[in-house]
């Protein structure tokens, strides 16, 4: 099968791969149909996750048809239209008995800090990813949905991740009737999470960014109030501004380990790869939030330290949280509003790729060239 | 005003942005959200039919966070480690835990082994990287890379992006013409020193 393949750091190619075997009797092998490139594939492209290994397949936002299922599988069968979860997990241990399905502890070997992740890195397990023709789904009886009739693939791909993780952030906002919700970056995940709070009951959405093409989406798609982080000094200051001196009451970092603004940062980052991750956009949060206020954390970190001002947090009171997002728990809920028409997810897709170009969707992407938001990868061998 | 007990007034009603946007309100109350609590004991909503998943087979040996108990029952086996790399990675989840900074610094360290490895072995396999290509810096051309970037933050360490992909690449470039001129300099004055033994001896040469 064609697989897309990591070659080292800014470099990946199509490779012809074997095509994956069943490991666990509840193994499934899924033909993917569509696939979807994350910002945070970005992170593992620029080779900063550690124990990225040569070969590997990228991939954690997939959606296909089912190919072949192991023994005790009993919830899909052959022909089955699937979405999959970037998360894998067991649906048995302690945590997802209390529904931290990101947190698994049964299927990660690598880590106990983290759980494990289709295509992302032996950091989460080492599992090859859905940028491919065919990958291999464990635990087929707890991950994986039947996709319904009424919804098309490229709405499904995007509640694979994006999607759930931007409404799940604003959830671990804490959101309540009027407040002021702060989004940095406006990439897919901080344009999921600026049209969630409003579902919350946000009274103000403010989205930052530098990229005045996606804070345009900011206004057309998420309704929100928008900073060009460019175009102010002081983005702390300006936001203090913007709400009367007191700070937003939520503040949410879509954004991660690579953010920019502040070369110091980002270089000894994103570039030198001394701290596991470049928190301006986290800094800003904590710094931009009211005392008492919560800072909802999505954006992604690595394992080894980052410069963040622990110390404003601690005086300010603030609530700090984070996760990856438990995909699956969200489902139910948001395909309701998706069925209702509060969102279409696929509204944000602004180019689609084939496999075979995947190398060029990876540098536009990165880069961010052309407008582009959310890219897709289609998989046509399938 | 921020001085005084009240919240600052929203430019907007409740009612005027439940007109205005869609689904606005539809998740109002904090306790009905799907993750509003954060634990939530539930096993029987997962699909699990196990109380403990089966073990997967392990046909190569596995390395594993020295902080977990035993081999997780389910694993990927993708990238078996192998190689100088391989052994720095090993060392790295047996002997640290992944609190201490060693352990990720290894297998940082690993990781560029590992690419140095595998670009060594390009050079003598059937289809060696392609650094162009691989890049994917068509995309500069076909997605207007320089009017793209107007306007932006990072117009300002873009050069520095640039020694941070290529470098590398230019440096083993470097280093290989330098061992090529050094190899091709150290056999031609070889190839010179040698007595032409068609030659006669003349009388300044001792042999
Ligand atoms: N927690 C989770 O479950 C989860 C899931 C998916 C993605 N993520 C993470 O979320 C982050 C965003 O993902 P994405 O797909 O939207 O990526 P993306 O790269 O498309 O978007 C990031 C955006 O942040 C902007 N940005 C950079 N520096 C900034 C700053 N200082 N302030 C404000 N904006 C800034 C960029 O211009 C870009 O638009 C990534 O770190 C990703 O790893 C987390
Ligand atoms: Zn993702
Ligand atoms: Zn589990």
């Amino acid at each position: 099968m064609q697989a897309m393949v990591y070659r080292g750091p800014y470099r990946i190619r199509v490779e012809e791969k074997d095509v994956p075997a069943i490991e666990h009797p509840n193994d499934a092998i899924v033909r993917v149909r569509l696939a979807a490139i994350c910002g945070s594939d970005l992170h593992l492209y620029h080779g900063m996750m550690p124990d990225t290994r040569i070969g590997h397949t990228f991939g954690h936002e997939f959606v296909g048809v089912v190919h072949e299922v192991g023994s005790s599988v009993q919830n899909l069968r052959v022909g089955d239209r699937v979405m999959v979860p970037f998360n894998i997990f067991c649906g048995s241990c302690f945590f997802c008995a209390r529904g931290l399905y990101a947190n698994c502890h049964n299927v990660n070997p690598n880590a106990t800090a983290v759980g494990a992740i289709y295509g992302y890195s032996h950091t989460t397990g080492g599992y090859d990813g859905g940028q491919a023709e065919y990958v291999r789904v464990p635990f087929a009886d707890v991950g994986p949905s039947v996709i319904p009739d009424w919804l098309g693939d490229e709405d499904a791909v995007l509640l694979t991740d994006a999607g759930p993780t931007g409404y799940f952030g604003a959830q671990l906002g804490g959101i309540v009737e009027g407040d002021v919700v702060v989004v940095f970056g406006a990439g897919p995940v901080g344009l999921f999470a600026a049209r969630s709070a409003w579902l919350m009951g946000a009274g103000r959405v403010i989205v930052v960014d530098h990229l005045q093409y996606r804070l345009d989406l900011a206004r057309s798609f998420a309704f929100a109030e928008t900073l060009n982080f460019v175009e102010v000094d002081d983005v702390v200051l300006e936001l203090k501004r913007l709400t009367d001196w007191l700070g937003a009451d939520v503040a949410i970092d879509a954004v991660g380990a690579e953010a920019d603004g502040n070369l110091l940062q980002h270089i000894t980052a994103a570039k030198l790869k001394l701290q596991g991750g470049s928190p301006i956009a986290l800094n800003w949060a904590i710094d931009g939030v009211r005392k008492g206020g919560t800072v909802s954390v999505l954006g992604a970190y690595g394992p080894t330290p980052s410069l963040v001002k622990f110390g404003d947090a601690l005086n300010k009171g603030l609530t700090i949280r984070g996760n990856q997002c438990p995909v699956k728990r969200q489902w139910p809920r948001l395909l309701d509003h998706v069925k209702n028409g509060y969102l279409r997810p696929s509204d944000i897709v602004t180019h689609r790729f084939p496999l075979e170009h995947i190398a060029e969707a990876y540098h536009t992407f990165s880069a961010k060239l052309d407008g582009i938001v959310k890219p897709l990868v289609t998989v046509s061998g399938a | 005003m921020p001085y005084t007990k009240d919240k600052p007034s929203l430019p907007e009603t409740s009612e005027q942005l439940r007109a205005r946007i869609p689904g606005w309100g539809a998740d109002l109350d904090p306790a009905d959200r799907p993750s509003g609590s954060r634990e939530r004991f539930d096993p029987g909503a997962t699909g699990a039919h196990w109380d403990v998943p089966q073990q997967q087979p392990q046909r190569l040996p596995r390395e594993r966070s020295i902080e977990h108990g035993r081999l997780t029952p389910v694993f990927g086996t993708a990238q078996p480690l192998h190689g100088p790399s391989g052994a720095v990675r090993r060392y790295a989840y047996r002997r640290f835990s992944e609190g201490r900074l060693a352990h990720w610094l290894l297998l940082v360290l690993g990781d560029r082994m590992e690419t140095a490895e595998a670009r060594m072995r390009s050079y003598v396999s059937r289809r060696p990287d392609n650094p162009l290509a691989e890049t994917g810096l068509i995309g500069e051309f076909r997605s207007h890379g320089l009017r793209s970037r107007a306007g932006r933050v990072d117009r300002r360490h873009q050069l520095l992006d640039l020694v941070v992909v290529a470098g590398p690449t230019l440096l083993r470039i470097g280093i290989v013409t330098l061992l090529v001129r050094r190899v091709v300099r150290a056999v031609v004055k070889v190839a010179r020193s040698t007595p032409d033994p068609s030659r006669p001896l003349s009388r300044g040469d001792s042999r």
